[in-house]
Formats: structure tokens, sequence, C-alpha cells
């Protein structure tokens, strides 16, 4: 029943290899994905709440002025999104919906949130591994030079660089970003993700790097890294210092080990030291961190999707959120829970491959 | 390479320590260090110091009324207006000190009623155990799956927006780590020969609780607070920024920042909000750190897996 947290997978003993392995891993699979789908109506649950259980009213926030005076007109669009009915009759009514599927009419775009979250969901995934990419070869390496370094001047410079990633307020970042790199210096493109002028690339994944790639479309390929680069980076910056931050100490406290002693006493050059017998173990958990660290990438592009007008999740829930758009916020929380609760699932798989020591628990 | 390390800070024995004294030392879970050994602390510390002052006497030391729309409008950085003026003729330079006293209060009551919420659903899980445990857990991780700035976006938009109600949000999503903290830190007090002593004279499980167990996690709880408070003050602008916050014409920084984007050209505007927001974050930071580096290993490793 526990959902084994990455401590308790990483304090778990090693048991002998047996041959009930694979039946080990499928009941594992089984008891995780029925945690998983709990937890997911679980959200559902707290979206709900929050959302109904709360003075604002959606009829005032989506009707117009005139609209709201026609009694017709108000009783019209409550039956339309089921609000008439009491709380928990729309809920369970909701639930069921999204066991089919569907997971109601947005009530700003007027389309399925099913199709609005397929048509914006792409687009932030594209943002959110750029930075992801970036954040894990910006800071496990700085982690590692700052290990290798320890107390001295790289690990002291690169301690002040992580925690300076920690503490930058990102949408203030992103508008010097923006007002240095795109309006002064013009080097790289404003908002968007291609230029006003340009189509989509041929339509695939949805990811324009990946589609404009597999299509051979190179011009728009280009544009699309470049514009790209921008929010990629700002959204980073936090996941950069906090992966360095991370790297470090968990490869500190590998190199307190003995079998390191050993590996240094046998005469082995330090850099093997280093990246074989330290950074492999600490990559287990900074595997766990950057796992989580992808999954608030998703929920944290809102700032960063704002200013770069980025067409993404992000700027779907901040408008939904300000317009009361009820069925756009739990879809949009909804998605987010489930990718994260998936990756925790992928994370714990992940470390039986890094380490086969460890037995799932 | 041929050194073996030492364990940095292994306590030498005084030559006869009274049990009091003893017991002084080993209920100190902190070296204070010396300053010069934890500069950044030190910045961080003469930062911090520094804007609780300004918070405190900002209506002395700034030159104006944050909110008085005294002057020419968008005046560039002047000996007259140090960081310019706003879209309203406002002074920024008062803007940004008073909005010191808005920022910092917050940030702090909202990681203490975290803090408390917290540590009192992670105390009850850890102590009763059981069914108790694993409904406030599964609660936590519940919060925890859920995305933290669309919770709070959804908490903001729907109680509407108002500073409160950002502040409500943010201690929403930012109780569930102090919870698995504190119980992860009662599961292990629980069985300490100290707390079954007290247990065996007969003490009740509240006076368990709160006379033997409390001071002896209340550190690392502590540490994770002032590690949060950089977080929260984060959280908190950016959703002033978006408007879910603070409303004008409160002078809050990012509600600021937020302005600045609406004067592109007039830098000033927004920088300087932006760069208050940034040295707070990082002091607070810094002092977070050093406190984490100074706890002893089995807390500090307790606080790191939070």
């Amino acid at each position: 029943m526990t959902s084994a947290s990455p401590a308790t997978v990483v304090a778990a003993r090693p048991r002998t290899r047996s041959g009930a392995g694979r039946h080990d891993l499928r009941r594992f699979l089984l008891r995780r994905l029925g945690t998983g789908v709990v937890l997911l109506i679980g959200i559902t649950l707290v979206a709900f709440v929050v959302t109904h259980l709360v003075p604002g009213d959606p009829v005032a926030a989506n009707l117009g002025q005139s609209a709201i005076g026609d009694p017709a007109a108000v009783a019209a669009f409550r039956h339309q999104y089921g609000l008439d009915q009491p709380v928990p009759v729309q809920y369970l009514r909701y639930l069921g919906d999204v066991l089919q599927g569907n997971l109601g009419i947005s009530e700003q775009s007027h389309r399925p949130v099913l199709a609005d979250l397929e048509e914006y969901v792409p687009a932030t995934i594209e943002l959110a591994l750029f930075a992801i990419a970036a954040s894990l070869v910006v800071g496990v390496g700085l982690g590692i030079v700052a290990a290798a370094f320890r107390d001295r001047w790289p690990d002291h410079v690169i301690r002040v660089i992580s925690l300076a990633g920690v503490s930058m307020p990102v949408f203030y970042i992103a508008l010097v970003a923006f007002y240095l790199l795109f309006y002064r210096l013009g080097w790289l493109p404003g908002g968007g993700r291609l230029d006003p002028a340009q189509g989509a690339p041929t339509h695939l994944t949805g990811l324009y790097t990946v589609d404009a790639l597999l299509h051979g479309q190179w011009e728009l390929l280009w544009s699309a890294i470049r514009h790209l680069v921008l929010p990629g980076l700002v959204l980073a910056i936090y996941t950069i210092g906090m992966l360095t931050r991370f790297t470090r100490a968990s490869m500190l406290e590998i190199m307190g080990n003995d079998y390191i002693r050993a590996a240094r006493l046998k005469g082995l050059p330090e850099h093997v030291v280093i990246l074989r017998h330290v950074l492999r173990p600490a990559l287990i958990s900074v595997i766990t961190v950057a796992g989580l660290a992808f999954a608030n990438l998703l929920s944290g592009t809102v700032l960063v999707e704002n200013i770069f007008a980025w067409p993404g999740i992000g700027q779907y829930a901040y408008h939904s959120a300000v317009n009361l758009d009820l069925p756009a916020i739990m879809g949009v929380s909804l998605f987010i829970a489930l990718v994260y609760i998936v990756l925790n699932l992928v994370v714990d798989l992940l470390y039986g491959v890094i380490d086969p020591r460890i037995r799932l628990s | 390479m041929t050194q073996l390390p030492l364990p940095p800070d292994l306590p030498l024995p005084s030559a006869t320590p009274s049990l009091d004294a003893e017991v002084r030392r080993r209920r100190r879970w902190l070296r204070v260090p010396a300053p010069w050994r934890q500069p950044l602390a030190a910045v961080g510390v003469v930062v911090v110091g520094a804007w609780v002052v300004i918070a405190v006497f900002a209506p002395l030391i700034g030159p104006d009324n944050p909110l008085a729309q005294n002057y020419g409008i968008l005046a560039a950085p002047s000996s007259a207006h140090w960081f310019g003026t706003d879209e309203l003729g406002r002074d920024v330079l008062s803007r940004v000190l008073s909005g010191a006293r808005i920022t910092l209060p917050l940030s702090v009551l909202l990681v203490v009623l975290a803090m408390a919420i917290g540590a009192v659903i992670g105390a009850l899980a850890g102590f009763f155990g059981g069914w108790v445990d694993n409904a406030l857990m599964r609660l936590a991780d519940l919060f925890f799956a859920f995305p933290g700035i669309i919770l709070a976006m959804a908490v903001a938009a729907a109680l509407g927006p108002q500073l409160r109600n950002a502040v409500i949000a943010v201690v929403a999503v930012s109780w569930p780590s102090y919870a698995r903290l504190v119980r992860s830190l009662v599961l292990a007090a629980r069985n300490a020969p100290y707390v079954i002593a007290s247990r065996m004279l007969g003490a009740s499980g509240w006076r368990v609780m709160l006379t033997e167990i409390r001071p002896n996690i209340s550190g690392p709880v502590l540490v994770l607070g002032a590690l949060d408070i950089g977080n929260a003050v984060l959280l908190l602008s950016g959703l002033s920024f978006l408007g879910l916050g603070a409303q004008p014409p409160t002078a809050e920084w990012g509600a600021m920042v937020a302005e600045g984007t609406l004067n592109f050209n007039d830098w000033w505007v927004g920088t300087f909000p932006g760069l208050a927001i940034l040295t707070v974050v990082l002091a607070f930071n810094f002092i977070g750190d050093a406190l984490r580096d100074a706890l002893d290993p089995r807390t500090a490793r307790a606080v790191r897996l939070s």
C-alpha cells in the first residue's frame, strides 16, 4: 500500500537475486499503477473541491454583462455546464466523463478540454524537454566539478552560481533576458514558437523541432530552435541550480565510502575514480530529482510562457484560472499529475537499471 | 589521497564536563561558525538584517509616500529620484523600500503556517501509524502530485485575487514537505530509549510528544523552514506578478515587476523591485545553505531527503 518514495527504495535492503525477479516486477508495477490511479482520482477530487466550494462564480466570469441580466441565459448556461445539479452529483458526472476520456468543454474556447490540451501540451513538452536537457548537462557537469574540487575555488564559485540559480525570480530574469537579448541586441527572437510568417511544420508529434527535423524542413528547424533557446534557458535556471547542488551533495556522500578509498589506493587516476566509481551511484539520486524536476517544469512554465507568448499549457492554465474556466483548470491539473505519477514510476524502474543491487521493494 | 579523512568536527572531550554542560552541548545541534568561515552566510545575515531594518523603518528612510503620485511620470533615475519614477509619478525607491513591509512578514508568516500545519499532520501520522499514517500521508502525496503553481492559481483565482488568498494558496502547496519530514523524524524518535523511558514512567502520548520528541526534532524542521523562505518569496511575488496576489496600488515587488513589463523602455520601473526580490531570496538561501551545512550529518540527510 505504501507508495515507494525514493528514500525508501534507496534504503531498502538489497535482496538476494532470486528467480522471482520478473514476478516481483509485475506485482510492483501493478501496485504502483493502483496507487497512481487512486492519486489521480484524489487529484480530481481536490481540484473539484477547490474550484467549486469557493465563492467565485463562473457565470459572472464567462457571460457578458447583458446575458447576466437575462435569467433565461443564465439558466441555460448553468444547465449546459451542469451547474444546476448538486455538487456531489456534478463531481460524479465529471469523474464518469473523465473515465470515458471526456474532460468537459472549456468555457472559454467552447471546445473539448482534451482537444485544447492536445493543442497546447506539445509546446510545453518541447519547452520542458529543452530545459531539462540543458539543466542536466549544465547542472550535473557543474556538480561534478564542484565535488571534484571540494572546498577549493571552483567549488566556491559553483556554489554561488547554483545558489543564485535557485534564487532567481524567473519572471524577472525572463524580462531581463527578453530586454537584452531580443529588444536591445536582437540576437534571439522574442516570443512564440516560430516567426509570425512561418507556418507549423508538417504535424507528426507536435514538437516543432522534431517534426521539422523528420520532414527535412531545415529553415523551420532552425527557427524553432532559435525560438526555444530564450524561454528554455530561462526556465532551466532554477533546475540547473538545483541539480548542481544535488549532484555535488550526493557525490560527496559517496566519496566517503571505503570502496572509493580502495579505488584510489590501488592507483586509479582521479578522473576514473570520479567518473566511474563516484558518478554512477550518485546518478541514482540525481535521476530521482531530475524526474520530479521535469514534472515541476511543466507547471513552472506558467510564468515563462506568459512572458514569451509560448502557446503551451502554462498560458492555457493561466487564462483558465483567471476566467474561472473550471473544466480547463481540472484538465491541466490532471494532465500534470498524470505526468508526475508516470515519471515517479519510471524513476523507480530506472533505479534497477542503474544499480542492480536495488531490488524493487 | 594519502591522508585518511578525519571527521571534520570530532568534538574533543573536555577534561571533566559536568553532566549539565554535556547535555547542553549535545542539545546544541548547530555549531555557530565564525563568520569568516562562512562568508556567504555572513553576507546573507547582513542583507536580511538590512532588509528587516528597511521594512521596519521604511516610512522614515523612504524619501516619499509610496502611494503618492507627486512627480512627473516615468522620470529616469536622477539625484532627486534615485530609482526614477513610475507611470503614475510615484517614487520607485520609496515603493521598493516599502515593498519589504509586505514581502518579508508575509513570507515568514506563510512558512510558519505551512510548518505548523505540516508538523501537526506529520506528527499525527508518525505517532499513531497504521491507517492514520496511511490516510494522512496519501493526503500529503496528493498535494505533492498536484501541480503547485496551478493549484495556487486556482485557489487565488477562485477566492479572488488578493494578497491574503495568495498566501493561503502558497500555504496549501507547501505544507506537505514539512509533514513528510516531521513524520520521518517522529518515526525515528518513537523507539528511541528516551521516549521509551518516558513512556515507562507513565507519560501519556501527548506528553511524550510535546516534552520529549518535539524539542529533539525541531532543529531540522526549522532548517527546512529557513530554506523554504526564499521559495515562499518567489511563489508569492510570482502570483502577484500574474495579478493573482497584491493588487494595485499596493507596492508589492512582484506586482511592480509586472508594471515594469508595461513600461518596457523605462527599465528602472521593473528592474529595482526585481533586484529587491533577488537579493532577499539569495540572502535567505545563503543562510539556509550554511545552516544545512552546520547540521550534523544525520539531520542534514533528513532535511535533504524530505
